[in-house]
């Protein structure tokens, strides 16, 4: 988006030709649009359907009926593992998750690019790099070290449980971003500030942290999604009432006794999907434009 | 009184010494220039007096205190980047009004303060700027504002005219000059750049390879220039080096500058000789404005006057003068003439020296003898 006016590879020809290249281009374009669609859009559209007409037609078709119930029943009469709240208890669970989560662990990622690339020390860098191992390391591998400690603290089954777990195995992806991102502020206005008196407080809050907008955003919205897709540590961490949304939502299928209400099912997943689809449908190209910038003039 | 005073200085990364033994001490109101090439340590000396690095071993006193484990921002000094450092997301006001605000003057003072320097510095309608609205030379100044702001007992220059383009480099110069000479604040000033130093500085201090080659006017440094590395680092084009011999010949001295086939026989000023001895082998220091045309209207004037032949190799007009590379034996040795006098290529020209002004450097220890 840089330069509209660059080169278009699909313009260079004669009227026929670019018009049949466009075309080919769009319809394989738009052809692999759909086949990504497809799912959200069956999901939706069974959604708003009643249970007759999904097991009359089939789980992929048009509504023949159009009702907003499923949803409502969804989010607070749905009996889920027992209890007949709904999916509303649980989606609260994963808020009261998330968001101390996202704010620590960014918050924290901060504090540690700036220690990092600012005021290095001896031994710092191979410090950076052991954190940065996390970045690789899978979940299962800390399941039983987390029982533990989780047991010491008399954390388990707690959301307070869930937001320390997401906060130390977040912290390898916060201090990453923020760290690369810090390198890139020149040294000079760290001396500068050093010489002006400012502390390292100051020297964050008033210099650091304004130049900082592109990278928390990436931060935040990486930490959100993340955390509230997260699966393993829920469903291994957190049983009955304290299950955050994602792991409440095994218990939608694993029902067994009655029929699967398809459409219930399908507005629950929705509303468990709809807080990631929405911080990316409005910070998604603030979040690509903060991934692309390379910092500051 | 003394302003900065550095003893026996040393500065280790790991084990590579970068300082080496650095002795300085800066008057109250001098001007000094730290110049070298790159990799000399001056701009780690500079550091180390900022207190932005630690020293080795050794001592620095600003003023009568000795400073070596004080914080920058307890030094009472105010430093000058290269890349001006400007706060990014502050207003030039807040820029300048930033070191003031962290140590708690008061918004009077502040106010004061602030339109004094930008008063100065010419400033005041950009005060409501970012640095990313400004061009190279109104950061320059903001960053000076910055400094000035303050009153320090020390101000710091680290090469601040680098990232400007040649022109403005020199009005900016000017600029510097002209603001020390109304302010006449001690300022420690760090350049590659020679004709900065030469033009800047109330003393220079010349380093090279971690040590103080010589600290001294800039006159001095220019005419009798500590040793070889000096004499060709200071002035453009550099300083011609020619292996020679003193030898006496009838009344009077002579340098004898070995050449193929023939022997070039220079006069000396005696005392040269008397301090030098006979038949030492030196390195003649030759700068190239004392290399030119000969001409017999001249000759009275200057009484050492030896002449060379030498055929011209390449032929450079700048405009002011003409630079002009000859050949003396198996050496390329540049001589200044006016463009009038210039000479063509593959001529061979007959050059004046002007022998009075020659230096003469131990071959050993590319000292000055």
């Amino acid at each position: 988006m840089a330069d509209a006016a660059a080169y278009d590879p699909l313009g260079a020809a004669g009227t026929w030709r670019r018009n049949r290249a466009k075309l080919v281009v769009y319809a394989l374009l738009s052809l692999f649009a759909l086949y990504y669609l497809l799912p959200l859009g069956v999901v939706v559209l069974n959604s708003f359907r009643d249970l007759p007409d999904i097991s009359r037609n089939g789980l992929i078709g048009l509504p023949h009926s159009f009702s907003l119930e499923y949803w409502s029943a969804a989010w607070n009469k749905f009996c889920v593992g027992g209890t007949c709240l709904g999916i509303e208890p649980f989606f609260f669970n994963s808020v009261a998750m998330v968001v101390p989560a996202t704010i620590i662990s960014t918050a924290i990622g901060s504090i540690n690019g700036y220690v990092l690339s600012k005021w290095r020390f001896t031994g710092s860098e191979t410090l950076f790099g052991l954190m940065t191992l996390g970045v690789f390391m899978p979940g299962q591998m800390v399941l039983l070290p987390w029982a533990r400690v989780l047991g010491w603290l008399g954390l388990t089954n707690s959301t307070s449980g869930l937001v320390l777990i997401h906060c130390v195995q977040g912290l390898s992806f916060t201090t990453l971003f923020f760290r690369n991102y810090y390198v890139n502020i020149p040294d000079d206005l760290i001396k500068a500030a050093r010489i002006d008196g400012a502390g390292f407080w100051r020297i964050f809050r008033k210099i650091v942290l304004p130049l900082s907008p592109p990278i928390m955003i990436v931060t935040v919205i990486w930490q959100f999604t993340n955390i509230w897709n997260e699966f393993l540590f829920a469903v291994i961490f957190s049983s009955g009432t304290h299950q955050p949304i994602t792991a409440a939502l095994i218990a939608l299928s694993a029902g067994g006794t009655s029929v699967h209400q398809y459409n219930i099912e399908s507005a629950a997943v929705l509303i468990a999907a709809l807080p990631p689809l929405l911080v990316y449908f409005f910070g998604g190209r603030y979040f690509l434009r903060g991934l692309t910038q390379g910092a500051i003039k | 009184m003394a302003s900065l005073t550095i003893r026996n200085l040393n500065k280790s990364f790991g084990s590579t010494a970068v300082l080496k033994g650095i002795d300085l001490e800066v008057k109250t109101g001098e001007f000094v220039v730290l110049v070298g090439p790159s990799g000399c340590g001056k701009s780690t000396l500079l550091a180390m007096i900022a207190g932005l690095e630690s020293v080795s071993s050794g001592e620095i006193r600003i003023g009568e205190r000795v400073v070596n484990g004080v914080p920058p921002k307890d030094r009472d000094i105010a430093m000058v980047f290269q890349s001006y450092a400007l706060y990014p997301t502050m207003t030039v006001r807040a820029n300048i009004t930033f070191g003031m605000e962290s140590r708690g003057v008061p918004k009077q003072a502040q106010a004061e303060a602030l339109a004094r320097v930008a008063g100065l510095l010419q400033i005041e309608s950009l005060l409501g700027r970012k640095p990313s609205q400004l061009s190279g030379g109104q950061r320059q100044r903001v960053a000076m504002g910055r400094a000035l702001v303050r009153d320090p007992a020390l101000f710091l220059f680290d090469e601040p005219l680098s990232n400007l383009d040649a022109k403005l480099r020199v009005e900016m110069r000017t600029e510097i000059k002209k603001l020390y000479q109304r302010l006449n604040k001690t300022t420690i000033y760090v350049t590659h750049d020679q004709v900065e130093a030469m033009t800047l500085a109330s003393r220079i201090a010349v380093m090279h390879q971690g040590r103080l080659q010589q600290f001294a006017e800039p006159r001095t440094v220019y005419d009798r220039p500590a040793n070889m590395f000096v004499a060709g680092f200071m002035g453009s084009p550099p300083m011609n080096f020619l292996p020679a011999q003193i030898a006496v010949s009838g009344p009077a001295a002579v340098v004898i500058a070995e050449s193929e086939g023939q022997a070039m026989r220079l006069p000396l000023p005696d005392k040269v000789v008397a301090s030098a001895g006979e038949g030492r082998r030196v390195i003649l220091g030759i700068r190239p404005e004392n290399l030119t045309r000969y001409d017999r209207r001249r000759t009275e004037e200057k009484p050492y006057l030896g002449t060379i032949q030498a055929p011209v190799e390449v032929v450079e007009p700048t405009g002011a003068e003409t630079i002009t590379i000859v050949r003396i034996g198996s050496r390329e040795v540049i001589a200044l003439f006016e463009p009038d006098a210039a000479p063509a290529v593959g001529e061979t020209v007959t050059l004046a020296v002007d022998m009075a002004k020659v230096c003469l450097f131990d071959p050993e220890t590319e000292m000055l003898i």
